[in-house]
């Protein structure tokens, strides 16, 4: 997707999209059913690049690592698909796009959430932390060092699903024995298998951070 | 030459080298490049198996937003190495004809890619693909191996050549088990498997100019999809560059260029923009490769006190229709035991199913589960401890190459391996142990791999504040490959590893091979000790051309840095890489090394060696069973990188435990499609399964391999887990389970 989309209403993209035929376009089928007459009307005739592009997106005001933002969304995109490909936020990852790895794990108002399964329009006013936004400047959050300590991760992929999943789970008080641990995390898989490795540096967070 | 100094050759833990990049979300994998203009591509699968294609309707797509192209063998641009006699032009080891995406109109498995919707967001590509109808002339397919078993063929390989590993084999005396005191005879089966990384298979694919193509490409060898990209669109291979700085895990997937990936570089021409084409959970079952469903049986015969006397084992893999995979199920059934008769028999099956690809510990880990638990049940047969009863057959040299073993220290993985799992609790009746309410097994299982080198060149660059700058276009799936090297360089030089830098993952870089086979730190490791030998030469010959007599005789092993400081024999030699660079009015020395297999591998068999301890616990009552302990000890030659090489084997380890307990990709052969598609349905270990797990290295060096002294690791941290379990379930129930996984329902 086009980066400036995140800042400003797509222009008209090229020639293939003016010819747009409304009536085909699913995300906008309600909002059709809804709209004016002379709106439908306009799409009918391939009027409507403006308003299709005012129909396809919908702002949202969110607040992201820190930082607010009013963005223009689909009403379809998840959150996992406008941060990594609207905001160039890759570090939360797509595995399965259906909630059953945990590697798109992050925190929205503080709780941990499958931005696989959330809409992004359904984030308005809402906080959200992803793995970007975990370190202090140079200065690692204790689960990032624990994890790099306790070589919890190999290919790295599910990594920051892990580690987001991983703070949460001490933070609901998910995180008293190793046993409940596993059990706690057991949505977020890792298939290189660092597992126990993972345990560890959360056991370590959990009993008061790095002790190397 | 100072021995002290060169005991330093001990390497300690070190963290993952690109640790901080993986924990800050900053490492970027394929699909990651945020290139402009970019358009988004979704495959549409077959909904047959068999077949052809009657029609596409793509108009409704076409007219759907921001669809910039509906592409399939109708409107496909002609791919120029496609060859009109039906020849792919790249070179996958497997022999046939890789699909060629787009081509035709023939279906030859269900969910095999067949039309590309180009969009310019993903969500629009999405939705394009979901308004696609295609209609199909259907064909009767055969997707069932056991129902199709007959048909089962020798490799064309093994036809053309006798001494090919998938050929017949035979050793001793045919007829050897009929006449042997014990018979044992049984037949096991593995499920389809599926690598299931965590990250999706995605591309970028850019077309830089009209012959310049540069793909973003999760493959596990950034030489070979070069070179075959390069084939694949006649054009000069200097042309394709391929970049995979970080793999989000592979396990064998990546190493076969996919149609998928030639339909995004089709599309990205078509559409004349850069396409990004990340695969769907579902289409990683069938569009990436698997581990092939396989039927063994195997006998064997054995004197009543526990002499091996013969060995038959026959084996049954899948295969799609145009590829032959074969992959090495039998090789260690003749190598691993003095077995003086051993038989092998390797067929394939072609079946209206996509191609299989090597998984883990591939072929090995498959036959290891026949051949591992076959020994379990033998030694049971004639109330011998399976361990007394490995160690009665243990060979000394290589039976089946007639060779000595390069090194071979699986004496001490047993006697280790029985001291940490707690062997002596085993009894040798199973059912006897109870804690609580459960059942207590404890089983083991041995496995083995080639330690496998292929020629790799490195770059080097010292700078005059001593930094080291590697380069080598090897790829990372997760294994550390990075930090093996640095640790190896900083081993060879007395650089500190925070100097030194190993760039990977780019076809820009000198030659490697795949990362696979467990063959990286015995094929690149040799290449890193060349190039800091040579850096070392050029200063020694720097110093003793300034006059400086110390380093006259000094050879590449005497010298060593320390700090700034350059020493020879553990001695300061009296200036520093920055004086020595500045009397030469040098800024940084460089040098390229290749670093090839010697004939010791003519006179040597050489392997690695693992074996694998399980305690389960079985609930007598709902058949469930929880691996509560699983002790790895590995005979892997030198290891280089403790930290990694340990997570290494715990995450062999893991894999072996969803082979054992959980992990069957289940076709529905009325359409031969999976039912278990999704990882919802087909089960990888999860946290809550996953035990302790203790790592043994033996940690001795096998220098005639390679002068690193490694022998891999990769493979052999899955092979002989499997049975480790299934024997350590029979040891606690008595109920022997000879088709994976063992579920509940088997045990009830």
């Amino acid at each position: 997707m086009d980066k400036n989309k995140s800042n400003k209403k797509p222009e008209k993209e090229d020639h293939q999209e003016s010819r747009r035929d409304f009536l085909k376009a699913s995300s906008i089928l309600t909002a059709i059913a809804v709209a004016p007459a002379t709106v439908a009307k306009a799409a009918e005739y391939n009027l409507g690049e403006k308003i299709s592009a005012a129909f396809e997106t919908t702002p949202v005001n969110l607040t992201i690592n820190g930082v607010k933002k009013q963005l223009p969304v689909e009403p379809r995109s998840t959150l996992l698909d406008v941060l990594r490909e609207q905001l160039d936020l890759t570090g939360t990852k797509k595995g399965c796009d259906y909630g059953q790895c945990g590697a798109c794990t992050v925190h929205v108002n503080g709780q941990r959430v499958l931005s696989c399964l959330s809409l992004a329009v359904m984030q308005e006013g809402k906080e959200v932390t992803t793995i970007e936004g975990l370190a202090k400047g140079d200065e690692l959050h204790p689960m990032q060092k624990a994890f790099i300590k306790h070589d919890g991760f190999q290919c790295g992929y599910c990594t920051p699903g892990q580690i987001m999943s991983g703070i949460a789970c001490i933070n609901e008080g998910h995180a008293n024995s190793k046993e409940d641990i596993k059990e706690f995390m057991s949505g977020n898989i890792c298939r290189c298998g660092a597992y126990p490795n993972i345990v560890k540096a959360i056991q370590e967070v959990k009993n008061g951070g790095q002790k190397s | 030459m100072n021995e002290a100094f060169f005991d330093k050759k001990e390497y300690k833990p070190l963290d993952r080298v690109d640790g901080r990049l993986k924990v800050t979300g900053a490492a970027k994998y394929s699909a990651e490049y945020p290139l402009p203009n970019m358009a988004f591509a979704v495959l549409v699968g077959s909904r047959i198996a068999k077949g052809t294609i009657k029609s596409i309707d793509s108009k409704a797509a076409e007219r759907a937003p921001g669809v910039l192209a509906v592409i399939s063998h109708l409107n496909a641009i002609k791919v120029p190495g496609y060859q009109p006699k039906g020849e792919h032009p790249s070179e996958p080891s497997t022999n046939g004809q890789p699909l060629r995406v787009f081509f035709d109109n023939k279906i030859v498995s269900n969910d095999q890619p067949i039309v590309a919707v180009v969009a310019t967001s993903l969500e629009k590509a999405q939705y394009g693909a979901s308004l696609v109808k295609i209609q199909y002339i259907k064909e009767q397919h055969k997707t069932d191996l056991e129902a199709n078993a007959g048909d089962a063929k020798l490799a064309a390989a093994a036809k053309k050549n006798p001494k090919s590993p998938t050929a017949d084999y035979d050793r001793g005396q045919k007829d050897a088990f009929e006449s042997a005191p014990v018979k044992f005879e049984a037949e096991y089966v593995l499920p389809t498997e599926v690598h299931n990384p965590m990250e999706l298979q995605s591309i970028i694919a850019h077309w830089e100019a009209d012959n310049k193509l540069t793909v973003y490409d999760k493959v596990q060898g950034t030489k070979m999809t070069q070179k075959n990209f390069a084939k694949e669109w006649d054009i000069p291979e200097e042309n394709v560059k391929c970049i995979a700085t970080f793999v989000g895990g592979a396990f064998g997937n990546g190493l076969h260029n996919w149609p998928h990936e030639t339909a995004a570089i089709i599309a990205a021409k078509q559409v004349k923009r850069p396409v990004k084409l990340v695969l769907t959970r579902e289409q990683m079952f069938t569009m990436v490769g698997y581990r092939p469903r396989t039927w063994q049986k195997i006998q064997v015969g054995a004197t009543r006190d526990g002499k091996l006397v013969a060995i038959n084992h026959q084996s049954i893999g899948q295969t799609s229709s145009y590829e032959e995979f074969t992959e090495s199920t039998l090789m260690q059934t003749r190598m691993m035991y003095a077995s003086p008769s051993v038989s092998t028999r390797y067929r394939i099956l072609p079946l209206n199913v996509a191609t299989p690809i090597w998984m883990r510990g591939p072929g090995e880990a498959t036959g290891a589960f026949a051949l591992e638990s076959a020994m379990d049940e033998v030694a049971h047969a004639i109330g011998m401890d399976p361990i007394d009863f490995r160690l009665a057959n243990y060979t000394e040299s290589d039976p089946d190459k007639n060779m000595p073993w390069s090194t071979k220290y699986m004496r001490e993985c047993y006697e280790e391996g029985k001291k940490r799992i707690g062997w002596k609790n085993r009894k040798l009746k199973p059912g006897e142990v109870r804690d609580g309410e459960w059942l207590v097994g404890y089983g083991m299982g041995t496995g083995t791999f080639g330690a496998n080198r292929g020629p790799a060149t490195v770059h080097a660059e010292l700078d005059k504040e001593g930094n080291l700058v590697m380069h080598c276009a090897i790829t990372d799936i997760g294994p550390g490959t990075g930090t093996a090297m640095v640790q190896i360089a900083s081993n060879t030089t007395g650089i500190s590893t925070d100097k030194i830098t190993f760039h990977l993952g780019s076809s820009e870089f000198p030659n490697a091979g795949l990362q696979g086979g467990s063959s990286t730190v015995n094929s690149v490791g040799p290449a890193v000790l060349a190039a800091c030998n040579a850096l070392k030469e050029q200063l020694i010959t720097m110093a003793a051309a300034k006059g400086n007599s110390a380093f006259t005789s000094a050879k590449p092993d005497d010298l060593m840095f320390n700090k700034s400081e350059l020493q020879l024999g553990g001695k300061s030699a009296k200036t520093t890489l920055a004086d020595l660079f500045k009397q030469n009015n040098l800024e940084k020395i460089e040098t390229t090394n290749e670093s090839k297999p010697d004939e010791n591998r003519n006179k040597y068999s050489m392997n690695a060696f693992s074996m694998h301890f399980a305690m389960v616990h079985v609930h007598p009552f709902t058949g469930q069973v929880r691996v509560k302990k699983i002790v790895c000890c590995a005979d892997a030659g030198t290891i280089v990188s403790p930290k990694t090489a340990e997570s290494q084997m715990i995450g062999g380890a893991t894999g072996g435990i969803g082979m054992a307990l959980t992990e069957d990709a289940v076709m529905d052969h009325r359409f031969g499609r999976y039912v278990t598609k999704d990882l919802g349905d087909y089960h990888v270990p999860v946290h809550a399964d996953v035990p302790d797990i203790d790592v043994y290295f033996v940690n001795k060096p096998d220098l005639l391999a390679d002068p690193v002294g490694s022998k891999g690791l990769g493979e052999i941290a899955i092979i002989g887990v499997a049975p480790a379990i299934a024997n350590a379930v029979f040891n606690a129930t008595g109920k022997r389970v000879r088709e994976l996984p063992i579920t509940p329902d088997k045990l009830i």
